[in-house]
């Protein structure tokens, strides 16, 4: 896959979120827990969804877990990502139990399966502040 | 609890979906001001009567949008809804309007997507679209702008093709099966004139030979963007009455709306379409082996064979071979999308979510000419929003 350059779209960190951006600087899988329903939570968020509760606290996972669903696009799924295909965008499913959206790096096609073990990959983006968080397989 | 089915679909206009439009552009008020007059012509009311509207965005307004349609109409109504349910919008706007009436707030409610380009202007601003991401949005604080987008995962290809993929795992793939929803909806496509794809027979090895866009989705599993436009009425009793034609009477609904991005879905593969499907079928006394046609969303052919488990017409996990055991064309044991889906009929914008209830309504009311369903006189209808995740059922009925 190529290298991202500034013309991806990169995230915009707000206060909210900022926690999460800075563990991935760090090198670090950070997200937010709910005491009060003992649930994790992921996007971040002002109130734990369902709950609605306002206790959310950050802390650090490992950040492995399991693929949930991916998909190969061959075609760019926008024009910012021309270049980039075949893009493996995939669902992770936390082993706190949130899912997320990156996408499957180091990784033969044949050998992608729902189901299997992932763990983080971090990724600086050049030129800019961000560090995504993508996926490999697990030994 | 819901409807008493007393409020009835009685007119229609559609245009003829077309990839490259042979028309010049047309501003989305004045696609309201004509398709509103086509609707009432079919049916044969006249503009002063119309007392409701229900519509989605337009291009010359962000906001204020009914009221500045009935301004430009030059009509006043006692019902303005706006709706944004993506493609379940138009199939939303037909239960509103049906409880509208029933409630006795109007009589006579005209629905429309008008779908057709609008002339851009001679200055236009600067900056991305709005719609560089599809559904996608990328302004600031959108969570998909910060967790989806910087990977890739926008529109709606990317999101389809990863609930087909999970379908698979979970109950297998058959991608011959998903195939044969789009040759047997085109077989009604070949019969219906103002299909983008009338005769242009396809058949699953062609399906199964056109380009991988996204594993496991093919090119010609994937609706044809058009331009368009439609509109309908919904009136009451006593208006339907003294319609034009046989009424197609609106006796369930249900709609659910869970989530905007499949990787946030509480469960991917249990779908919003399984609530409000079984309240639809509740709500208008009907099973499922008394649908004479289903006319559902088929943005893609999972889409399809999703619905068809999700609907009840057969075990979750069993569409696969509920497909190949049964033919999908209008003349068949399962007419499924008699205008031949979108898939075959084209995506005319929000119109082509409007193309399976004006299908609908149009079986029942017995206008379906050459792919008419014989004895029509019961359509199951979805609108699908999103990613599967805003789904709203309905339930059209002859007298």
């Amino acid at each position: 896959m190529a290298a991202d350059t500034p013309q991806r779209p990169v995230p915009t960190p707000i206060d909210r979120t900022r926690p999460f951006w800075d563990g991935l600087r760090e090198r670090k899988v950070r997200i937010q827990y709910s005491p009060s329903s003992d649930t994790w939570v992921f996007y971040p968020r002002s109130h734990a969804p369902l709950t609605l509760a306002d206790d959310l606290e950050w802390r650090d996972i490992s950040g492995e877990g399991t693929l949930y669903t991916y998909t190969i696009a061959r075609r760019p799924t926008a024009p910012d990502f021309a270049g980039d295909e075949p893009q493996i965008i995939a669902v992770v499913e936390l082993d706190e139990g949130p899912r997320l959206t990156s996408t499957l790096v180091n990784v033969d096609e044949d050998k992608i399966s729902v189901g299997m073990r992932v763990r983080p990959v971090f990724e600086d983006i050049p030129g800019s502040e961000t560090t995504l968080l993508r996926y490999e397989p697990a030994p | 609890m819901g409807l008493r089915g007393e409020a009835a679909i009685v007119g229609i206009a559609e245009w003829k979906p077309e990839r490259r439009p042979t028309a010049p552009p047309i501003f989305t008020l004045e696609q309201w001001a004509q398709l509103t007059r086509e609707a009432l012509d079919d049916a044969g009311i006249d503009p002063s009567e119309v007392d409701g509207i229900c519509a989605t965005n337009i291009r010359e307004s962000d906001s204020f949008v009914p009221s500045t349609i009935t301004e430009y109409l030059g009509i006043q109504v006692n019902f303005a809804e706006v709706v944004d349910l993506g493609g379940a919008s138009c199939a939303a706007m037909v239960w509103r309007a049906a409880a509208a009436i029933e409630l006795g707030l109007c009589n006579v409610v005209v629905i429309a997507a008008p779908s057709w380009p609008s002339p851009r202007p001679p200055n236009p601003p600067s900056g991305p679209s709005s719609w560089r991401y599809g559904a996608s949005s990328a302004n600031y604080g959108s969570p998909q702008a910060e967790f989806d987008i910087p990977y890739g995962n926008v529109a709606q290809n990317c999101g389809y093709a990863q609930i087909a993929m999970k379908y698979g795992a979970e109950y297998g793939y058959d991608p011959e099966a998903l195939a044969k929803i789009a040759v047997d909806q085109r077989v009604s496509a070949n019969h219906n004139p103002p299909a983008v794809f009338h005769n242009v027979p396809i058949t699953v090895e062609d399906v199964l030979n056109s380009p991988m866009i996204a594993d496991p989705i093919h090119m010609l599993e994937i609706v044809m963007p058009c331009s368009g436009g439609a509109a309908i009425v919904v009136a009451g009793k006593d208006v339907a009455r003294r319609s034009k034609h046989r009424p197609a009477w609106i006796s369930g609904f249900g709609e659910r709306v869970l989530h905007k991005t499949p990787t946030y879905a509480k469960d991917l593969l249990s779908t919003a379409l399984i609530p409000a499907a079984d309240q639809a079928f509740d709500m208008a006394g009907r099973s499922r082996d008394e649908v004479d046609l289903i006319s559902v969303y088929d943005c893609y052919t999972i889409t399809v064979l999703m619905t068809i488990e999700d609907a009840g017409f057969c075990p979750r996990g069993e569409g696969q071979p509920f497909v190949r055991e049964h033919d999908l064309s209008f003349r068949g044991d399962f007419p499924c999308n008699t205008h031949g889906g979108q898939l075959g009929f084209g995506q005319a914008g929000l119109a082509g979510g409007m193309s399976h209830i004006t299908e609908g309504a149009r079986q029942v009311m017995r206008r379906g000419g050459d792919h008419q369903v014989r004895d029509a006189d019961v359509a199951f209808i979805t609108g699908n929003g999103g990613l599967m995740s805003e789904q709203v059922a309905l339930i059209l009925e002859g007298d």
